[in-house]
This record gives C-alpha cells, structure tokens and sequence, in this order.
C-alpha cells in the first residue's frame, strides 16, 4: 500500500503536537520526554534518546530515553573533534549504518557509532542552535525495519530544530533565575549590611548621650509598629525603622556637655541642641539611602502640627508623614524613660498626655495607631509583645492603661479625624 | 468475569479478565495522559501474571504521535515478559496509520473482542510472532 498522503499528514500533525508540547510542557525533564515521544511515535521508532551536550565536562547526558531501559544510562564522554564534525555537519541527521558516501561522514559515522553500541541507535541528529551544539537526539530503527526515508529525515531535522529551541530557552530560563536569585541575594546582602551600619551608629548617637543609651533603637521599634499599624508595606516599614535609628544623628556635632547637662538646658544653648535636626539632614543628605524622604524625617522630627515645633515651624500636612511618626515615637520615649532633667512619668499621665496632645504636638491619626497597636498588644490580639515588653521594665502594671486607651481611641477615632496613610 | 477500573482525574481505564487473557478498553483520544494509564493498566495485568493482552479500541477515534510511541511502550512491555498482544475494534483510519507505521508486525488487529479472544487463547505458545503471521496473511 502506498502511504505517502497519509504519512506527511501524520509527520505533519506530529510536528505541530511537538510545538504545543515544548511550549505548554514547564517542567524541562518533562519537555523532553514528551518531545522525545513525539518523535517515536511520528516514525514508529521503539528506542530512543535525548541528550544534553555538557561542555564544561565534554559529556553527553541522558535526559530522555525510550526502549533502553528503565534507567538512564550514564554519562558518555565525548570526543570534542566529534563535537566539531557533527556541528560542521549542520542540524541533520547522520545515519550511521547507511552508507553515507562521503568518507567524512563515515568517519564520523564510525566514531558515533563506537560512543553509542550498546544501545542500538541508528540515526544521530545533533541538537543546534546558533552554532552551538545543546545536545544530541538519537533514534533507533523503525518498527517496519524501513530504512529512515529522506521524508523521515526531514521530519526529524525539523523536530530536532523544535526540540533544540526548547532546550535553548529552558536555559536561558534557567539562567535567567539564576541571575534573579543572584541579584535577591545580592540586594539582601546590601540591605542587611546597611541596616547593620544603621544599627552601628544608632548607637554611636545614644553612646554619647549617657541617659539615653539604647533612644534610637526603641525609637526605631516604635516607628515599627506604628507605621505597620498605619497598614505600610515591607519596605515603607524597614525605612521607618532606618529613620527611628538615625533621628538624632545630627546629636554627634552637638556638645556633649549640652547633651548631658543634668538639668533643663538654659535658653541660649536650646539653637545649638535644636540644631541637631538641620545637622542630621545635612549629614544624612550626603547618603544615598535605599528609602526615601530619611533625611526629610530626621529635620522634621521636632515640628508641632500646631506649627509650633522646629526647626522650620511646620504646620499639619507640611510635615512628612514618617516625621509625625518619629515626633510620636521619639516623645514616647522620651516619656517613658528617666532623662537628666526628667523623670520619667507615669504611664496614665503620658496616655492622657497623646490624647491631649493630638492634633497640637501630634497627628491624631499617628496617635491613633499607636494607641491601638498597645491595646492589641495587651488585650493579646498579637503574638508580638514588643511595646509592653518594653515598657515592662519600667512599669509594673501596664495593662491597666486599657480603659485610657479604649477612652482616647473613642475620642480621637471620629469619623471626621482623617487617618493619615503612608505615602511615597 | 471481573470488571476493574482505575485511573485518575475522573478519566477512567477499564480492563477486565476473561479466562487467562486481560482486556483492556483505550479511551477516547489516545494521547499523553489517556495513553499513559492505558500503558500502566497493561503493565500491572503483565505484572499480575496475565501473558494475553487484548487492547479494545472502540472507544479510540484518533491515536496521535504520542499514543504510537506509546503503544510501542506496551509492545515492549509485552515482548519482555514473552506475553501476546491483540489490538481489536480499531477504526479504519486508525488502522491504517498502525499498518503505515509497520506496528501490525508486532500486533495482530482483530475485527472484533470475540475475535481477539478466540486469536489470544488458540495458541498460548506462538506468542508475538503468530501476530506477525496473523497479519501478514
Ligand atoms: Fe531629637
Ligand atoms: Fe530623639
């Protein structure tokens, strides 16, 4: 019976399978199993293989095998001239048991059948793409013990052209995960070093500042909380922190003995202490810091929605965000710890003293989210205890407060109180 | 008489034994995943000792490239354990690409299920060859 029709149609369906199976298929092992079936199954070939050309260890590996065994079988060393002769060749298949005619290819013929005699193949297609030699597929004969036609050969180059791009682009794919992962690690690594040195001269400032030992970093655990409370994301969150740590860092040009004079400063050394916001911006403004607006919260750290703070007398909406979160943040602190001129006061009056305070020292919707965060954390809503367990060390009941809070959260949770949100 | 199903994902193979010979039904489109489990069905009955596969195509309206080459997997599996292999009910269209492909050397088409059977108990020895044979004729 003659078949020619009915053979290019089923070739012809074949390839466009192969097509849609390189490109549906995502695992790459997979891939090529189901193109090495294709293959077998549009020439009625029992065994065959795919293998990848590894250069650096000039082996061929198996990837895909059919009617072999049930394993794949080891690695085969390969000869590099081979490597060279069969991409000389170009992309088609080189029978090794027809005679081939030209003493060149018997050559090769000769040597690809001593790599592969265990298994039985007969025909060698190797896998090129842009002169580059990716692997090789291999096919033993056809069940109708017909010698490859050149309508079989054809059909193979073409597969192994689809078969090729799809070993190409998984590594390229690969690669380019690689790379990915490379770089998420390298961003990490930055990170991490830049918070350390963040942390590092956090406390160079509260080192020089002996009653304060330790300011910055609560400082930078209650912008934590806060800004988190606010609903900022991850990276909005880790610049708060950054900026909590760094607030007071215009304090390193600022006198010692003004720092720590045990009682209130007089009023002519109050510009050279308050001068510590213009020096930190100046000094965090030479940084390039992966966050944004640093520098701006640090030189505001000190305004009054009210308009009556410095160093520049802001008033509501002019002052940055994450500085109405480090003026709150900073002031609690300062509260809650014994200061040189100050001791600290009771949890009740400071409580009072937010609620108070909203809308004149402090944005209400910061105070708010502050408020709200302590009370999670002491009717236990949140595994983190990080603020109570702060407090903890000073305080002996800290849960008490519940019903100053619950009072100062009816009070400034109004409707009409707009909740300020982060911004960038 | 034991009917079995088995499968996955609401695609089911059916088999069933008759005397020493196990049937199996291919389903609908044999591809990938349908070729697959009709693959593993014949597996576990070589497995289970039955040394007469026949492959009930009636449900088979079109074998592609993946279902050959998968098929050619059965046929070795059947080789290996010295097993008899019958295909039955296979459409024309089907036919001829199985006769094309030249895996009527290796297989035996039969008209029908009463036909593959009478084919897979009458000679328990002649094994794939009388496949050969059978067709040749
Ligand atoms: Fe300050
Ligand atoms: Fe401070």
């Amino acid at each position: 019976m003659y078949y020619g029709i009915e053979k290019f149609l089923h070739a012809f369906s074949s390839l466009a399978d192969l097509g849609q199976e390189i490109a549906d298929t995502r695992d790459y092992r997979e891939m090529v199993e189901t193109a090495l079936q294709v293959v077998l199954g549009t020439l009625a070939i029992r065994r065959g293989a795919v293998v990848e050309y590894e250069r650096d260890k000039n082996v061929l590996k198996f990837i895909a095998a059919r009617g072999i065994s049930h394993e794949l079988p080891p690695d085969v060393a390969f000869d590099g001239a081979v490597v060279k002769d069969l991409c000389a060749g170009g992309a088609c298949g080189l029978n090794l048991y027809a005679d081939e005619g030209s003493g060149a290819n018997k050559e090769l013929a000769e040597k690809c059948r001593a790599l592969f005699k265990d298994f039985g193949f007969e025909l060698i297609t190797p896998l090129i793409i842009r002169d580059t030699l990716l692997g090789v597929l291999l096919l033993g004969r056809k069940v109708s013990e017909e010698l490859f036609s050149e309508l079989d050969r054809d059909v193979v180059c073409a597969m192994a052209r689809h078969i090729g791009v799809g070993i190409y682009s998984h590594r390229l794919l690969a690669e380019v995960e690689v790379r990915a992962e490379e770089n998420r690690r390298l961003y990490d690594d930055l990170r991490e070093t830049y918070q350390d040195t963040v942390r590092a001269f956090a406390a160079a400032i509260d080192f020089k500042d002996t009653y304060t030992r330790g300011h910055s970093e609560r400082v930078g655990l209650y912008c934590e909380i806060i800004a988190r409370e606010m609903g900022w994301d991850d990276e909005q969150v880790e610049g708060m922190i950054v900026a909590g740590y760094l607030h007071d860092i215009g304090k390193i040009f600022v006198d010692r003995e003004i720092i720590n004079a045990p009682h209130r400063i007089d009023a002519k050394l109050l510009p050279e202490l308050n001068g510590h916001t213009i020096a930190g911006y100046e000094l965090l403004s030479l940084i390039k810091h992966p966050f944004t607006d640093i520098p701006l919260m640090a030189r505001h750290h000190h305004e009054r929605v009210d308009g009556g703070g410095y160093p520049d007398g802001l008033t509501g909406d002019q002052i940055p965000i994450g500085a109405k979160i480090l003026t709150l943040a900073d002031s609690f602190d300062a509260m809650t710890t014994d200061r040189p001129y100050k001791r600290r006061r009771t949890l009740e009056e400071i409580i009072k003293d937010l609620q108070e305070n909203a809308g004149k020292q402090f944005e209400p919707g910061v105070v708010v989210a502050f408020a709200r965060a302590i009370l999670k954390e002491i009717k236990g809503e949140t595994e983190d205890k990080r603020i109570t367990k702060m407090l903890a060390k000073n305080y002996d009941d800290v849960k008490s407060i519940e019903p100053l809070l619950v009072e100062l959260l009816a009070k400034l949770e109004s409707p009409s109180l707009n909740t300020s949100t982060a911004t960038s | 008489m034991e009917i079995t199903e088995s499968g996955v994902k609401g695609e089911v193979i059916c088999s069933r034994v008759e005397g020493s010979v196990a049937i199996i039904y291919a389903q609908g489109y044999l591809n990938k995943i349908s070729g697959e489990q009709t693959e593993r069905e014949c597996r576990n009955r070589l497995e289970d000792g039955y040394r007469a596969l026949v492959l009930n195509f009636s449900d088979t309206q079109i074998v592609n490239s993946i279902g050959v080459s998968i098929l050619l997997g059965v046929i070795d599996a059947v080789e290996e354990t010295n097993s008899r292999l019958c295909f039955c009910n296979v459409n024309n269209h089907t036919a001829q690409l199985f006769d094309m492909l030249g895996l009527t050397r290796h297989v035996y088409l039969a008209p029908t299920e009463e036909a593959a059977l009478a084919w897979s108990s009458k000679d328990q020895t002649a094994g794939v060859a009388a496949a050969a044979a059978a067709t040749a004729n």
